[in-house]
């Protein structure tokens, strides 16, 4: 039975990859911004849960409230402060804009709440679901699904809603939405909204999983989501699902086979093929270059 | 605004401002202790990572070190001064320091703490044969380097093998490890344990490695639980192995789960729940519940002045101090002058043929810098509470 | 990609045009500026002998001279090709462990003690010049392999693909060992034992002839391409430049420098541990770049030194250091784009030009005659 519960290792940390890929991806395919301190954000959310649970006492539910509006109300914030002011700005100066955002979430935290990790208290109670000889554990599965019923909100907002028709719209020529009476501006706010949110939820399910929350949390996770959202297409919903999952099985296929040390190294490897190859990712579209 | 400079001058411009602020940092950091510089006083520098990302482990030292020239504010009839400095995890800052602590005239140091910067400050201060304790840097390497570096913490290879003697004490025929691969201490450990385990007839079918940062570990631990192993070996810091202590479990795995000293935050900082840590057993020289009178007294001092439990490392902290002011208490019994040269000589002889009672437990050398001490393993009760399962004799 | 309206150029002629204009001769800049070299070393020297500048404060000069060539070096990718390279800690990774194990393998060949280092001979100097242009080979090499894939791409593309490589460098010198079955770089305990080759002399030897071979670059016609390619690369493809080659020339450039940087590195510390070349490690170059303005190597090189010695001078600070650098990267991006000192170059030889020809920087004239002159701070390494 190793390989239904590897299967499901996989399916876990692919669909923690996924959640934050969206993130990238909303994000990506609205203004271009690689968006560094999406990451970060989620290491914020896991810290808010550790405030709510183990400082101040409270429970669960309210726990996962305030992580997810926390997200969403943090990501609007650096939207706001810090790539607004740049949107006319060259890309490069963007980007290192948001190396900086990252820099200084990480760096505060580590400030504020110490270097050491904090051990977030655990959300339910759960037990392991058994299955013929295999134990399953209930985390996983509980990550899975809220990552199926997320992806589905997701894409019935984009693309049954007014608001995400907008977010359409700005994608494919920010002018001409401009022009057809679309409110630019609160639709990026919008989109930095779900995303975050996105990552709050994936904050959750992290800090459910792996318990922890430390300052640099965001950093590898971070990283690796964004070589999902880039494997899969950029600015491509279900690309970003494909490549969660297809980082996290590689992840996983790569351990079990003891080459674990050489786990990072395949992820990048398999990132570089995979642009070289087909620049755009695999289900994204040719963008042609405007002169 | 209107002159221009070349960029040589920049650079004499930069020396100077070293140097200025270089002296002004020095001004500084005497300002504050030596109000009677006319008395007798020694320096004694403090070197480990006090901010960063390994800062518990640095400012854990450093608060045992303080603790015990606290109680013990001079030696002989000269009073100590303490010059502490922040290479905040790195070998470059910690080279820096180093060489501003011999700068400010320290006649010895305590630290490094972690391996690598303490490499670097080993392979710097052989030259200067300037007597170093590191409280924590259990890299075999550490000491390798000149007879003037000693520990207070015992090696990776040494702990792997007591882990290894004590696998076999309790019967256990099968083990599987899992281990970060980008720690030196924990490929050290692992590597010993390996090695032991082998000439013990100790099998093991699963060595597993994680990077630094992971977090996930369930494929590893899929893969060593199915090769049916009777324990697994898990020599790494607290962070990980709570997170691994409790997928392990998730996963249904209810076996013997034990590692090294790196664990000793583990149930006081709840990285693994106590029903998790049940069957789980660590080594370590020093654990606040110890009932010995010594560390209760330690234990209970540290905690009026810090007010938190103490840590393996604050009771390294405070037993390398110990071991370095007794080395430099001997020294100056025998006659000896620290202004002159040859005191520094005279401290490392000395330290090396002493014998310190600290709260890790007896501490001695045997012709290198290695301590000869026991060793604890921890065990956990219903409550999370540790308590010592043996005691492993040097 | 950026392009230049209100700033000057970053490679002028030197001298304005005006009525009657006396020059200085390409010799005599080539040798005010080496002489300045040359009085800098020698005085810096005996300072050192002298035991003026202490031990540890000629440690973190060394460690100065060293950023200074790694921010240089990634100038030359962001400031003057316009891309952004997240892994040049993983270029001066690789050339700190080529060089050192370079130089510790064939010691024995050279004759070559540890003592050697200090005391000067001249085997110890030819195996370290060696070891150095080793360590920056290989990082080219390493520049070429990752940079003809990253090229192709645009932007964000090339930062991540660069990051991820960066990344498996890390995991390739913590592993290398277990493949090839002896010990090379250590693993993850790191290589130790490095003899310490690095002092002032060397350093800044290094720093001066880094600082001319790249400026040199960057006024040659293959400099001008590689300017052509930030500002417009549809035109200057247009234009007949071989976009795909300058792109990696650039690039390999960047990566040769950082390679000799880590060479440097390897010998101050003594000890190289793969896991500090991280992310981090590349960000605190970049601010280095950005901060001093990108496509100014006097920019670059200002910023170098300041960054190196604040965090020195200001050890009780080092919390907040972090969280700073973060606020000063935003704040620069938002007001000051272009970075403090923007794409500015100063000339000595342009300087001196200027006070020939009667045009002093405190007269009122000439500051009309060429504003940028007004900020003037700096000399470059060459006319």
């Amino acid at each position: 039975m190793t390989v239904l519960t590897q299967v499901l290792n996989g399916l876990q940390l692919g669909s923690i990859y996924a959640l934050v890929a969206l993130g990238y991806t909303m994000v990506y395919g609205i203004i271009l911004l690689l968006n560094f301190a999406h990451g970060d954000i989620i290491m914020a959310g896991a810290y808010i849960s550790w405030i709510v649970m183990a400082q101040l006492g409270l429970g669960p539910v309210l726990a996962i409230v305030l992580s997810v509006a926390g997200c969403t109300l943090l990501g609007v914030l650096i939207d706001k402060v810090a790539y607004a002011p740049l949107r006319e700005a060259p890309r490069l100066s963007i980007l290192i804009t948001a190396i900086g955002v990252s820099y200084f979430l990480e760096n505060g935290a580590q400030l504020v709440f110490g270097a050491d990790a904090k051990v977030v208290p655990s959300y339910v109670d759960v037990g392991n679901v058994q299955i013929g000889a295999a134990q399953l554990s209930t985390v996983a599965l509980i990550t899975v699904v809220v990552t199926v019923v997320s992806t589905a909100v997701l894409t019935f907002l984009v693309q049954r809603t007014k608001l995400g028709k907008a977010m359409r719209a700005v994608s494919e020529d920010m002018g001409a939405a401009r022009l057809m009476g679309i409110n630019v501006n609160s639709t990026i706010s919008f989109t930095f909204a779900m995303g975050s949110a996105l990552a709050g939820i994936g904050a959750v399910l992290y800090s459910m999983a792996y318990t922890q929350a430390s300052p640099t949390m965001g950093i590898m996770l971070g990283t690796k989501a964004f070589v999902a959202a880039v494997l899969g297409g950029i600015g491509s919903i279900p690309g970003a699902v494909i490549g969660g999952l297809l980082v996290g099985f590689a992840e996983v296929f790569v351990s079990a086979i003891g080459l674990s040390t050489w786990k990072d190294a395949v992820v990048f490897m398999l990132l570089i093929i995979v642009l070289v190859v087909r620049p755009t990712g695999i289900l994204g579209r040719t963008m042609s270059e405007k002169v | 605004m209107t002159h221009s400079l070349s960029r040589r001058d920049l650079f004499k411009f930069g020396g100077l401002a070293a140097a200025g602020l270089g002296g002004a940092s020095l001004l500084a950091g005497c300002g504050g202790t030596s109000a009677s510089s006319s008395d007798k006083t020694i320096k004694i520098g403090v070197l480990g990572p006090f901010s960063g990302s390994v800062a518990q482990y640095g400012i854990a030292c450093r608060n045992g070190a303080e603790l015990y020239f606290a109680n013990n504010p001079s030696i002989g009839d000269y009073a100590v001064e303490l010059d502490e400095q922040d290479e905040k995890g790195d070998a470059t800052e910690a080279l820096n320091a180093y060489n501003k602590m011999v700068e400010d005239g320290v006649i010895g140091i305590i630290g490094d703490v972690t391996s690598t910067p303490s490499i670097a400050v080993a392979q710097a201060s052989v030259a200067d044969n300037l007597p170093c304790v590191t409280p924590s840097a259990t890299a075999a390497e550490v000491i390798s380097f000149g007879p003037n570096t000693f520990r207070a913490c015992v090696t990776d290879p040494f702990q792997g093998k007591v882990m290894a003697d004590f696998a076999q004490s309790q019967g256990w025929k099968s083990v599987g490890t899992i281990y970060n691969n980008g720690d030196d201490y924990s490929t050290g450990v692992n590597g010993a344990f390996v090695e032991e385990a082998g000439k013990k007839g100790i099998s093991v079918p699963q060595q597993s490695a994680y990077q630094d940062g992971d977090v996930d570990f369930n494929s590893q631990l899929t893969t060593i639980i199915s090769a049916g192993v009777d324990a697994i070996f898990c020599p790494n810091y607290y962070q990980d192995d709570g997170k691994i202590i409790t997928q392990a479990r998730q996963q249904g795995f209810s076996g013997p789960i034990f590692g090294v000293d790196g664990w000793s935050n583990i149930a006081s900082g709840q990285y693994a729940s106590a029903a998790d840590l049940q069957n789980c057993y660590y080594c370590c020289s020093f654990v606040a519940t110890n009932e010995d009178a010594g560390v209760q007294e330690f234990v209970k001092a540290y905690k009026e002045k810090f007010n938190e439990d103490p840590t393996n490392f604050c009771a390294l902290g405070y037993d390398a101090a110990n071991v370095l002011a007794q080395g430099i208490k001997g020294a100056l019994d025998a006659g000896g002058d620290p202004a002159k040269d040859d005191f520094k000589q005279a401290v490392i002889d000395q330290i090396a043929k002493g014998k310190v009672q600290g709260v890790t437990g007896a501490i001695s050398y045997d012709g290198t810098g290695d301590p000869v001490k026991s060793t604890l393993v921890i065990s956990f009760d219903a409550d999370g509470t540790e308590k010592v399962f043996t005691t492993i004799d040097a | 990609m950026r392009t230049q309206t209100t700033d000057k150029p970053v490679i002028s002629l030197g001298a304005t045009a005006g009525p009657v204009q006396r020059r200085l001769s390409m010799p005599m800049r080539y040798a005010m500026n080496a002489l300045l070299v040359l009085a800098f070393l020698l005085v810096g020297n005996l300072l050192v002998d002298g035991g003026v500048i202490t031990r540890y404060q000629t440690t973190v000069l060394e460690q100065v001279g060293i950023y200074i060539i790694m921010a240089v070096s990634l100038n030359v990718a962001t400031g003057y090709l316009g891309q952004l390279p997240l892994g040049h800690a993983g270029f001066m990774s690789v050339g700190g462990y080529a060089c050192a194990i370079f130089l510790m393998r064939l010691e024995p060949v050279f004759g070559v003690g540890a003592r050697d280092f200090v005391t000067g001979s001249p085997a110890a100097l030819a195996l370290l010049v060696l070891a150095l242009l080793f360590g920056g080979a290989v990082a080219a090499v390493c520049g070429i392999i990752i940079g003809v894939p990253a090229l192709r791409l645009k932007g964000d593309y090339l930062a991540i693909i660069t990051l991820g490589f960066a990344e498996i460098i890390r995991v390739v010198m913590q592993n290398v060992d277990a493949v090839l079955g002896f010990e090379l770089t250590g693993g993850a305990k790191g290589l130790t034992g490095i003899p310490s080759y690095t002092n002032f002399v060397n350093t800044f030897a290094v720093v001066a002839v880094s600082l001319f071979v790249i400026h040199a670059l960057m006024k040659s016609r293959h400099g001008r391409a590689i300017l052509a390619i930030r500002d417009n690369e549809v035109a200057a493809e247009a234009s007949g430049v071989n976009v795909t080659y300058y792109k990696t020339l650039a690039f390999v450039a960047s990566a040769f420098f950082a390679g000799v940087g880590g060479g440097l590195y390897a010998g101050c510390v003594g000890v190289m541990a793969p896991a500090k070349f991280g992310f981090m490690k590349s960000i605190e170059i970049l601010v280095m770049v950005v901060l001093g303005g990108m496509g100014s190597m006097i920019g670059s090189v200002l910023s170098a030194t300041v960054l190196t010695i604040l965090p020195e001078a200001l050890r009780a600070f080092s919390d907040y250091r972090m969280v700073a650098y973060a606020v000063v990267l935003i704040l620069v991006m938002i007001f000051r784009p272009q970075g403090l000192l923007g794409s500015y170059d100063f000339s000595l030889s342009r300087w001196v030009e200027n006070a020939l020809n009667g045009r002093l920087p405190w007269k009122d004239a000439p500051v009309a005659a060429d504003p940028g002159d007004h900020d003037a701070k700096e000399a470059n390494v060459h006319a």
